[in-house]
């Protein structure tokens, strides 16, 4: 790990005067993958800023029914909230699939909307990666991909945005809040992540001088019907092959209303539109819930280790579905 | 009362507990230094420049280290008939002695600094330039052609009987088949660490080795100093798994820095430095071909394997050991091939050779179960055999396989299943199950001890033996307690030192039975001693007569610690070890029972129950020797689920140097595993005792593998059993 | 930088730079060396310490970031799972089990708490029994080589009664 200097923001405002005015800063909360990426060489900044007094660690109804998430809420204790798991139980499974329940401890919601990718050749300072060296080309291309995206891709990056809280935020159109000495802005989460094109190196839409200081939850009353289904090699910690975030209203044999996000595939987390406009309004059946995986996966590109994931994928948004079908729909 | 057998808790349960337990990198000393490696990026070639201004410069900096400015040292011994040590180090390299890359991660300079904050810092500033030479790093390129294993004393290149290839063609059915098995690393949870102090010519060491006394003899020769002027010390391992058997660069470097700059150095390698600098298991390719007449009794078995080692050394993989052993076939070819490629080495790694030779070999006599419509226990209940049938002569000193097979059948409920693939299903989950024979070689070494009886009725028993978990201190002094009929709180055992008296390896399943040995002809010895008192002075009691003869203590010493001593010692074993070899094939064995659940979409696999049954001689402690097999099996679920090292073919360099991207198991992928023994001794081995520490390990990838047959249809030949193989 | 953190019950003044993780804080600064590193980048649990009483990975964790907290290593640990560990052979070569001790301590108190698990049916229910699945899932940050995992749970269960 470089040399850097440390300093603990005791507000707000210390905290966005100091990432503002300083150069190769960056924000420290839960540490996880920041500390992580620092002590591989990957992250070298010269400044770190801690920013975990900042009070930024409430959960709170909103009047519209919705929830608004300080980003210092620890990954646990969102998922433990009595609300998130009655009202949105697939954020609270998602973020109980992730990691180990010590780092759930540690990361925070800011934190975790701005997990780096897991792929091997990021993580490795020898090999080329555009997202780390822009311009240095990608190794995992004809490499160790089978962790890699199949929807989202360029020729430029193929890494997998690594996140299942985000997963869930996507389905449930969650609006990140982010502040900078400028103001504040709402910024909604399909809008937030980017896929890399030609500069994989720009992850987000946030400024270098902004910081996420909320996560809001409108109300999606569907979503008490929902899921989090995570595929992965082995039965516990270990990142997502395939994820999928599900929620599911049907009335007479049709569908109402339903929302579908995956994860593991995606190059961002990746939100089922194609899916979700196949099955709106048309029969609720493993058939139709087939077409609409179809569908939303006629665009993925598999390469020789990460073809799997396409009809993984498929398989586990049928299964997911089918289960919200038993599940929110007792016969 | 007897000791033996017992389920007594460990003796150093407490300060495993408590955190008391120092290993090697938590020792401290006056002025200790931390020393950081940093590791070459192309796997053949030469330095041309080494700039190390920046890494100097970082406050606290003590000495970069390069092969421009390291202190000599003598080269690793060439291997030889009776020159054990060249096992003993990883590789054939004089590390920071020339200019020359010959892996892909190979030490090229250390950074030797007083934090390991300032050391590791440092390594990370050193930039390097090559010429890179042409290397071969792509296993499967260079398959074909693959050179058979050259024949040495310990390892023959093959073994054959009869004419398998021909009775092969001629057999009513045949199997032809092929798996592949992937590179694997120990993952010792204990990161390899080194604490080196000189005084003058005196290096006192701590290093979780497995084998202190080579460990001693090898570090000796290669600074140039008497043998005892070492002393090691390795009181406590973390975890090895033959990881830690030979010696690998950090621990070289580790006395070479402390020599260089006087000062007390630890050397603490961090996970990626591990896998970048302590060999793993070689990758394999092996053919089964099995040839059986209608009945399943099995003409020809045909076992070979390609697999790898570096161009720079490394230890052979018996991949074919248990398939000469297993079944009656009169016709029997085992063959290994071996590339040499610019990787780091092949080293030891639990049951080498068996745990993933069992994979192939009882994979494919259920393949062959289910093509003749046996049930697979009785198709090796038919071709059980009561010679050796590689040689056809030698006896088996201890085999117990039917026995066995008919123990686990019941405790797992074998009878109840139901053959038919893909015919059981709870839910989402397909359900299967399988079974598989273990089988792991037994061999012993010779040790030397001293058992101390004292007065107060207290008894001491010094060997320089290792304790990585296996609870060796615990079963030697229930051993020593029986065999002089004191209570077993009244013995201790001093171990884990190079200035005790030379212990075995705690390598190839050995330990316990090799220090039993000297344990009870030492024993024997005290009793005679004190027989002999008490003709004298009269007395009941060992206490008593020791009080009426005014002595304090009793002492037994079996075998020399002097350099003749110990030469001496090898040769008094050496024929009778020999002898009994030629005579007997000792093993140790057992069947493996395994359930998995498969889910019906995702093909997502748990393996929810396991039941074990072992011949493993005469139990020592019930508790310790089943937490041992139980080990076994789930490295070998690990084995057969999710492990695999990435070696990118392109460059030759490990890309998932971590224990987030290399999958051990972890505890929700591990069902409860029932284990049991059929507890009855060996006669060929001291007090009865086969090795518990690799047997457990063997079968399981191919249990698993049969079990998924079993539940989905699908028959897996390529490990690790990864869910896109079932979609 | 001067640094003071709470462990054990005591105050320790440190001079150390901002790079030091409090796992290195600890093994290589205070000479508390039960907890221990096995990876070094929070897949492995080895290092799991307690602040304030939950369970974190000290690998992952600034030291500097750790001031004003209560950090509770193996040192400052008396439980009965200690016992419990050496009853069950919960442990082989040992190196793992100061990180799966405090981590069961951390995990009791979160089931105590109402935390539900990825293993909880019903993430609704305020309260699910401790069964084999939830420990399982629950204790599945902490790695064990020797494969120790069935005492693990064993011990558990007992202390959890």
């Amino acid at each position: 790990m470089n040399s850097f200097s440390y300093v603990s923001a005791p507000d707000l405002d210390t905290a966005l005067r100091t990432i503002a005015n300083t150069e190769d800063v960056k924000f420290l909360a839960g540490g996880t993958n920041l500390v992580d990426l620092m002590r591989e060489g990957i992250e070298r900044p010269g400044t770190v800023v801690d920013i975990t007094r900042l009070p930024l660690t409430g959960i709170e109804e909103l009047p519209d029914g919705g929830i608004r998430v300080g980003a210092l809420v620890s990954n646990s204790r969102l998922a433990a909230d009595p609300v998130i798991r009655t009202r949105y139980p697939v954020l609270a499974r998602a973020i109980l699939l992730g990691a180990s329940a010590q780092l759930r401890n540690m990361a925070t919601v800011g934190g975790n909307l701005l997990q780096r990718t897991r792929c091997l050749y990021f993580y490795d300072d020898v090999a080329a990666c555009n997202k780390r060296t822009p311009g240095s080309g990608c190794d995992a291309i004809g490499g160790f991909s089978r962790s890699s995206a199949v929807l989202g891709a360029s020729e430029h990056c193929i890494a997998t945005h690594p996140s299942d809280m985000a997963v869930a935020l996507a389905m449930l159109d969650a609006v990140i809040e982010v502040q900078s000495l400028h103001g504040t802005r709402q910024i909604p989460i399909a809008e937030f992540h980017r896929v890399p094109g030609d500069t994989p190196q720009i992850e987000t839409v946030l400024a270098a001088d902004e910081l996420i200081t909320a996560v809001t939850l409108p109300p999606v009353p569907v979503a008490a019907n929902s899921h989090y289904r995570k595929v992965r090699d082995r039965a516990s910690y270990a990142f997502a092959l395939v994820s999928v975030a599900a929620a599911l209203a049907v009335e007479g044999g049709v569908v109402a209303e339903v929302r579908i996000a995956l994860g593991g595939v995606g190059t961002k987390p990746w939100r089922a539109v194609e899916a979700e406009r196949v099955l709106l309004g048309g029969p609720a059946t493993e058939e139709a819930f087939a077409r609409a995986a179809e569908a939303e996966l006629a665009a993925a590109v598999g390469g020789p280790q990460n073809a799997f994931k396409i009809e993984l994928a498929r398989r586990t948004i049928v299964a997911t579905l089918r289960q919200l079908m038993v599940e929110g729909n007792p016969a | 009362m007897t000791t033996i057998g017992q389920p007594l808790d460990r003796v150093d349960g407490g300060v495993k507990t408590t955190g008391a337990a120092k290993f090697s990198a938590e020792h401290g000393y006056p002025g200790l230094t931390h020393a950081v490696m940093v590791h070459a990026t192309i796997s053949r070639g030469r330095i041309t420049a080494l700039h190390t201004d920046q890494a100097s410069a970082v406050p606290g900096v003590v000495a970069v280290l390069t092969h421009l400015n390291a202190p000599a040292l003598k080269p690793a011994p060439k291997p030889g008939t009776f020159n054990f040590t060249i096992w003993f180090s990883g590789t054939s390299v004089n590390y920071l002695q020339t200019d020359e890359v010959h892996w892909e991660g190979q030490p090229i300079a250390v950074v030797v600094a007083e934090t390991s904050a300032a050391a590791r810092e440092a390594a990370a500033l050193v930039r390097a330039e090559y010429t890179v030479a042409e290397s071969a790093v792509d296993f499967a390129a260079a398959e074909d052609g693959a050179p058979p294993q050259p024949n040495n004393s310990y390892f023959p290149r093959g073994a054959k009987r009869g004419d398998a290839e021909a009775a092969l063609a001629a057999a009513p059915v045949a199997l032809e088949l092929r798996y592949t098995t992937p590179p694997y690393n120990h993952n010792a949870l204990e990161l390899h660490a080194t604490t080196a102090i000189w005084d003058g010519d005196q290096l006192t060491i701590h290093d979780p080795t497995q084998s202190i006394d080579w460990f001693r003899t090898h570090l000796a020769l290669r600074f140039g100093v008497a043998m005892t002027n070492v002393r090691v010390l390795a009181p406590f391992v973390g975890g090895a798994f033959g990881g830690k058997f030979a010696i690998w660069p950090g621990t070289i470097l580790a006395a070479l820095a402390a020599r260089a700059t006087s000062r007390p150095v630890r050397l603490a390698l961090s996970r990626e430095a591990v896998y970048r600098t302590v060999g793993g298991r070689t990758p394999s390719i092996q053919r089964v071909a099995l040839g059986a007449e209608r009945d399943g009794k099995l003409t020809s078995l045909v076992h070979t394997s390609v697999t790898r080692n570096g161009r720079i050394g490394g230890n052979f993989e018996q991949v074919t050991s248990a398939s000469q052993h297993l079944y009656a076939a009169e016709n029997i070819l085992a063959r290994h091939h071996v590339v040499q490629l610019d990787l780091l080495p092949n080293t030891f790694m639990r049951a080498p050779g068996e745990s993933i030779g069992t994979f192939a070999l009882e994979s494919a006599i259920d393949e062959l179960a289910y093509q003749l419509g046996i049930d697979p226990i009785e198709l090796r209940l038919r071709n059980e055999t009561a010679v050796d049938p590689i040689d056809g002569k030698k006896k088996f000193s201890h085999r117990r396989l039917p026995e066995l097979y008919a123990l686990g059948a019941e405790r797992f409920g074998w009878p109840e299943r139901n053959p038919e693939p893909r015919s059981t299903r709870d839910g989402r989950w397909l359900v299967g199950t399988g079974v598989a024979t273990a089988f792991h070689p037994a061999l012993m070494m010779p040790v030397n001890v001293t058992v101390r009886l004292s007065a107060d009725g207290r008894v001491l028993l010094r060997c320089a033996f290792q304790e990585m978990g296996m609870g060796g201190a615990t079963a030697q002094a229930q051993i020593t307690a029986d065999a002089l009929g004191v209570p077993f709180d009244a013995v201790r055992v001093e171990y884990g030192d190079s200035t005790l008296p030379m212990g075995p390896a705690a390598a190839a399943s050995l330990q316990t039975a090799s220090i039993a040995a000297s344990v009870i002809q030492a024993c024997e010895e005290l009793k005679q001693t004190l027989k002999a008192m008490a003709r004298t002075t009269g007395g009941d009691s060992h206490e008593e007569i020791l009080r009426q003869a005014k002595v304090p203590h009793v002492e037994a010493v079996i075998g020399s610690d002097t350099r003749l001593g110990r030469i001496a010692g090898r040769v008094r074993f050496l024929p009778k070890f020999i002898r009994s070899s030629q005579q007997w094939v000792k093993a140790a064995s057992g069947v493996q029972f395994c359930e998995v659940r498969v889910d019906a979409d995702t093909g997502e696999t748990r393996v929810s129950r396991w039941v074990g049954v072992f011949d493993i001689g005469t139990v020592v402690n019930a508790k310790l020797a089943a937490s041992q097999l139980r080990g076994g099996i789930v490295m070998g679920l690990g084995m057969a689920m999710a492990e695999e090292t990435l070696v990118d073919p392109r460059t030759g360099r490990i890309m998932n140097p971590s224990l987030a991207e290399y999958h051990v198991p972890v505890h929700a992928d591990v069902p409860p595993i029932d284990v049991s023994f059929l507890g009855d001794p060996d006669p060929n081995m001291p007090l009865g005792i086969v090795g518990a520490g690799e047997v457990g390990v063997t079968g399981v990838a191919a249990a698993v593998a049969n079990a998924v047959y079993h539940a989905t249809g699908t028959r897996v030949r390529d490990l690790p059993i990864t869910l896109d193989k079932l979609l | 930088m001067e640094i003071e953190l709470r462990i054990n019950g005591s105050a320790q003044r440190l001079d150390i730079s901002p790079q030091v993780s409090l796992l290195d804080a600890l093994r290589e600064y205070l000479g508390l060396t039960g907890t221990k590193k096995g990876c070094d980048q929070g897949a492995c649990g080895a290092c799991t310490v307690l602040a304030d009483g939950q369970r974190i990975n000290a690998c992952l964790a600034l030291a500097v970031q750790y001031q004003g907290r209560e950090i509770t290593t193996i040192e400052g640990v008396d439980h009965p799972l200690q016992a419990a560990f050496i009853r069950t052979d919960g442990f082989q070569c040992g190196y793992c089990t100061s990180g799966q001790i405090c981590s069961a301590i951390g995990m009791l108190a979160e089931h105590k708490d109402g935390a539900p698990s990825a293993a909880t049916e019903d993430l609704a229910a305020t309260s699910e029994e401790l069964d084999d699945d939830e420990i399982r899932e629950r204790m599945s940050g902490n790695l064990c080589r020797c494969g120790a995992y069935n005492g693990i749970v064993s011990a558990i269960k007992e202390v959890a009664k």
